[in-house]
């Protein structure tokens, strides 16, 4: 512990830039994947026949490895292999893979006589999407965000092994000089940012979705 | 006024939810349309605000055909009411009564005393103004539902089964809800539901559906109970027909009866010199009958206090002399001592009556509507609901004795 401790204080202006780093890798792609699954899976819900080919490409873009797709990216994009840009892109991919049948099953789920008595009063469709279905599926997207929020943490410290500077250098440290101290280090790091992802996320759903509480179960 | 002109939904697969259906359902009375499940009412009542479109035929609302109205502007002007309320389990209490008058454009603070106002009309405290549809119970939902309902001040309301989910005792009072409000509003109100004793409490005309989606009968009440037009609406309106079509009749004139009345706290002494035949009648300060005292049943050892509630038998119940007659065959046959007890409009006693003068005045008033059915019979009937009634039918066009 006290080893820990003595390693942290004096690597740690270091360890606090990756950490800021690591936030900003996890972070941007999340909000990035959001955006685009919105119109996805909103698409997968609005258009039935929609919903099978777009859950399954979602499906098949999240079995894609993601040592694959930070190698492949820089073909495709045209940057450097050491461009952060790779692997915000990368998880941006994923966020959407695992979003996009969230927010269709979210937008889906709202109860039918709510949204047929919705539409008998007089709400338009796109009325209806945004002040009816989108809060009502806010507690679906929000654990998908959850979800997400958690898997792009770890992919960002598989993203050392190309050569991007985070707290998972911590791990490559670890085991190139052969002691644990910055191993453990690393993986509490991760646990406490995985921890305050969730409970930013858990927070912005109490305040997007208040009803929530007083729904029983 | 709502005119259905020989409206007809078929559906892609060939079924026939509602057949060469016509109505006209009047400005400012309830409809009801009701029948077993399957038998198109609830699709008819959708086409109106054209959540489902006719295959053929129109729907004219006000003269106007429905199918050239914008379906959102058209709704926006029809109030709603579905099972459960169909409230928004995300928006509280408030935002729910509120939506309509913001989609009409209205500034919050003015849709949201107008809310306050409906909670307040459909009997619900200012208290669940901030909560959650799923924090209510179900009677409270429905008056949230309601409320949602009237706050657009749409001249007209389409209810579909709204209180078919909640307990007798909820419903009862969120009939009686209704029957006040309308009472005020005058509303133009297409009320579905599968309950024929929640039809004839209801409606000021009913008709009746069957299977297929055709019109089985169009007519007020009393009509539906005296002359069912086939086998099938006598099957559906049920049995006790003729004891429920007393609950359209006026008592009229009963031949009252005296009684010796007795003050509550006054001597139990005199109380058991003035009962006749084992039985007195207690009254308030202000001759507000309370119950029947049993004065043989009074010991000669308590004979020194006075009449108090605890010794009242509280079983009989009250009729009005300008209710019906049900309701006076009911006070004669559910009171202890067998006289019914008869009240002014103001719950003041009024007199007595027993079992067998009712039967009187309702021998009476049958043999009076056989002999005006002879005299109808050369006669066509005016229209739907119009035939055959007689002055003292009209108790539920009035709204005396409804309930």
């Amino acid at each position: 512990m006290g080893a820990l401790w003595h390693y942290f204080l004096s690597n740690r202006q270091q360890v606090q830039g990756w950490a800021i780093t690591t936030i900003w890798l996890a972070a941007v792609p999340l909000a990035a994947g959001l955006a685009l699954a919105l119109p996805a899976g909103w698409a997968a819900s609005r258009f039935r026949w929609s919903y099978p080919p777009l859950v399954s490409l979602a499906g098949a873009l999240y079995t894609i490895p993601s040592l694959v797709l930070f190698l492949l990216l820089p073909g495709i994009l045209g940057t450097g292999i050491l461009d952060t840009l790779n692997v915000a892109v990368a998880l941006t991919v994923y966020t959407f893979a695992l979003l996009v049948r969230a927010v269709a099953d979210g937008l889906s789920a709202v109860n039918a006589d709510t949204l047929s008595a919705a539409s008998a009063m007089g709400y338009t469709g796109r009325q209806l999407l945004i002040g009816v279905q989108l809060p009502l599926a806010v507690p679906v997207i929000g654990s998908g965000l959850r979800v997400a929020a958690v898997a792009n943490l770890s992919l960002v410290s598989v993203a050392s092994i190309i050569g991007t500077s985070q707290l998972g250098q911590l791990f490559i440290t670890g085991s190139s000089l052969g002691i644990l101290t910055p191993i453990v280090l690393g993986l509490i790091c991760f646990v406490i940012l995985a921890l305050c992802f969730d409970l930013v996320i858990r927070l912005a759903m109490r305040v997007l979705a208040p009803w929530r509480r007083a729904v029983p179960g | 006024m709502i005119r259905f002109d020989s409206v007809t939904k078929r559906y892609a697969g060939g079924t026939v939810a509602v057949r060469d259906f016509s109505l006209e359902a009047p400005s400012g009375q309830i409809t009801v349309l009701v029948g077993p499940s399957g038998c198109g009412k609830t699709t008819t009542l959708r086409m109106i605000n054209r959540m489902i479109d006719p295959t053929s035929g129109r729907i004219l609302l006000n003269d106007r055909d429905v199918a050239t109205l914008r379906p959102f502007e058209l709704r926006r002007g029809i109030g709603y009411v579905i099972q459960q309320g169909g409230l928004f389990p995300h928006k509280t209490v408030i935002g729910n009564i509120e939506t309509v008058p913001l989609l009409l454009g209205q500034d919050r603070r003015r849709a949201q005393a107008r809310a306050l106002e409906l909670l307040d009309r459909v009997g619900l405290p200012a208290e669940v103004a901030g909560r959650y549809p799923a924090q209510l119970s179900g009677g409270q939902q429905q008056r949230v539902g309601v409320a949602r309902a009237l706050a657009g001040d749409p001249p007209v309301m389409l209810m579909d089964e709204p209180f078919s989910a909640v307990d007798p005792v909820v419903r009862a009072q969120l009939q009686e809800v209704l029957v006040r409000l309308q009472g005020d509003l005058g509303k133009t109100i297409v009320f579905v539901t599968h309950d024929i004793d929640e039809a004839i409490k209801l409606g000021d005309q009913i008709a009746v559906m069957r299977p297929g989606g055709t019109l089985a009968q169009f007519a007020r009440p009393p009509e539906l109970l005296s002359r069912p037009a086939d086998a099938f609406v006598a099957g559906f309106v049920g049995r006790d027909r003729g004891y429920r079509a007393l609950g359209f009749a006026a008592a009229g004139a009963l031949p009252l009866a005296p009684e010796r009345t007795v003050r509550l706290g006054g001597p139990l002494k005199a109380a058991r010199d003035r009962g006749a035949d084992g039985w007195a009648l207690v009254v308030d300060d202000r001759e507000h009958p309370l119950g029947w005292l049993a004065t043989g049943e009074v010991p000669d050892a308590a004979l020194g206090g006075d009449v108090e509630t605890g010794l009242l038998s509280l079983g009989g119940t009250l009729a009005t002399e300008a209710g019906t007659l049900r309701e006076a065959l009911d006070a004669a046959l559910s009171s202890p001592s067998g006289r019914g007890v008869i009240v002014h409009p103001d719950g003041r006693f009024a007199g007595t009556v027993t079992a067998s003068q009712v039967l009187t005045a309702i021998e009476s008033r049958a043999a009076r509507l056989r002999q005006q059915a002879v005299h109808d019979a050369g006669k066509q009937p005016a229209g739907p609901g119009r035939s055959g009634r007689s002055a003292d039918d009209d108790v539920a066009a009035t709204g005396i004795g409804r309930t």
